[in-house]
């Protein structure tokens, strides 16, 4: 078996040129592969296009890769938590593609699993029909999205094994099983590697074989963006 | 001000019946969780990855890695489960969720709503608004009846964008409640202190009142 650890984060992303596509987990600071984007940010690779519901806030997460301005252009559902966004939106540098979040979301779980297009109700009627073939099913319109492959996934998981069997915890899961099967390479950095075996057949969400490149980062700072709370009674 | 929000959140609450699986949209929605009955039982899905939303956390007990679509630190109800988006839209989309209830810019008398872009301002982005819309078994909306200029926001065509075409199957004002059917739309119940008079002065939408009309 190919040794899937590697022990730098800047070795992990060395390959990744300028121009690559890149999928990306997490829901807003959520679940985000926090240090493969400061590997990134290091890196200086530019151009890059990515796949990613939000993109994180001003100093966080790919926020970081977008003050950078190593973004060329991003295809997101939500993406309005970041004021540099904004600017370099409305002067022209960054492209936008504004996709549903569940239809992004199949989007990419069909690209893993190889499927290249879908019918699907949502959108119909709006702008995001606009262009796109539609197909009546049972009298009902649907239009066609297209599934996604990205040149890299980059993935946060809570743990793995040695293997690359991924576990998530929580809500922090979100996007990232459907980004890891989506990657030509996929990059998962985890809090924990524990040893083949530890982990239960049973509880895996996404299973090794997607993953390629396994690294365990130090210090997760898992910034809250909304922190709310409620009086102890 | 927040009085026209709690009579709106207080009528939305009645849409919720006990044993359904609901998605409560950012922003005003979210206020009508508090007000479901402790005997209901109901399930919560937000469509970050969670069937089972609680109260949020107690300080101190805040946990990064559990957040709702609105990105707030909340907690998980006894009997939630969590899933990755793909999960959670496949749910959505496949008519699984009894009941969406989100806020509005615009109706139409056809039932389209508007709720995600003014053109000139900053897009942001539609999140999951069109999926919960085109998926969900039944769509309720609330929103104030008039803009702040006094201008109706029940119109005859929405003239934002659309985030769907012909998917409301209630609206909920702080004036009226008004169901679309086949026949069009009809106004089924007036608030207290409100005439018909004043709920067909306030709306620029044709719809004919319900001979049932419910008028406190």
């Amino acid at each position: 078996m190919a040794d899937k650890i590697m022990d730098s984060f800047a070795d992990a992303v060395a390959d990744i040129k300028d121009g690559a596509t890149l999928i990306v987990g997490g829901f807003g600071l959520c679940g985000i592969p926090e240090k493969l984007i400061f590997a990134l940010r290091d890196s200086g690779v530019k151009d890059l296009t990515i796949v990613s519901n939000n993109c994180g806030v001003d100093d966080w997460g790919l926020g970081i890769l977008l003050a950078n301005r190593q973004i060329k252009k991003m295809i997101s559902s939500y993406v309005g938590e970041n004021k540099i966004f904004e600017q370099q939106f409305l002067s022209g540098e960054l492209e936008v593609d504004l996709v549903p979040q569940g239809t992004l979301a199949e989007r990419i779980r069909a690209g893993g699993a190889g499927i290249p297009g879908f019918y699907t109700a949502t959108g119909v009627g709006t702008a995001i029909a606009e262009g796109k073939e539609v197909k009546m099913f049972n009298g009902k319109p649907y239009i066609l999205e297209e599934g996604i492959v990205g040149d890299f996934a980059l993935v946060k998981a809570w743990k793995a094994d040695e293997y690359g069997n991924l576990v998530y915890r929580k809500t922090a899961r979100n996007f990232n099983p459907l980004v890891a099967t989506a990657g030509k390479v996929t990059i998962a950095e985890v809090e924990e590697i524990v040893k083949q075996g530890e982990l239960s057949p049973d509880q895996i969400h996404t299973p090794g074989i997607y993953v390629q490149r396994l690294l365990q980062g130090q210090d997760y700072e898992k910034r809250i963006e909304r922190r709310t709370v409620r009086k102890a009674n | 001000m927040e009085d026209v929000r709690q009579l709106i959140v207080r009528r939305a609450v009645k849409e919720i019946k006990d044993g359904m699986n609901v998605n409560l949209g950012i922003g005003m929605p979210t206020l009508i969780a508090n007000e479901i009955p402790a005997d209901f039982h109901v399930m919560l899905q937000s469509e970050n990855g969670l069937l089972g939303i609680g109260p949020f956390p107690v300080e101190g007990e805040e946990d990064p890695d559990l957040i709702n679509a609105g990105k707030e630190t909340i907690t998980e109800v006894p009997g939630s489960s969590f899933f990755d988006s793909a999960e959670s839209f496949a749910m959505i989309r496949g008519g699984h969720i009894d009941l969406a209830i989100l806020g509005g810019m615009e109706v139409s008398e056809t039932g389209d709503l508007a709720n995600w872009m003014i053109p000139g301002k900053m897009v942001k982005g539609m999140g999951g608004a069109m999926d919960l819309v085109s998926g969900a078994k039944r769509v309720v909306v609330i929103m104030e009846h008039v803009n702040k200029h006094g201008e109706s926001k029940v119109k005859k065509s929405c003239d934002l964008p659309l985030t769907g075409q012909g998917v409301v199957h209630r609206l909920i004002t702080d004036l009226a409640v008004f169901d679309f059917t086949p026949d069009g739309m009809v106004l089924i119940e007036t608030h207290p202190g409100v005439s018909v008079d004043k709920v067909k002065e306030s709306t620029e939408a044709s719809f004919r009142v319900s001979s049932d009309l419910i008028s406190q």
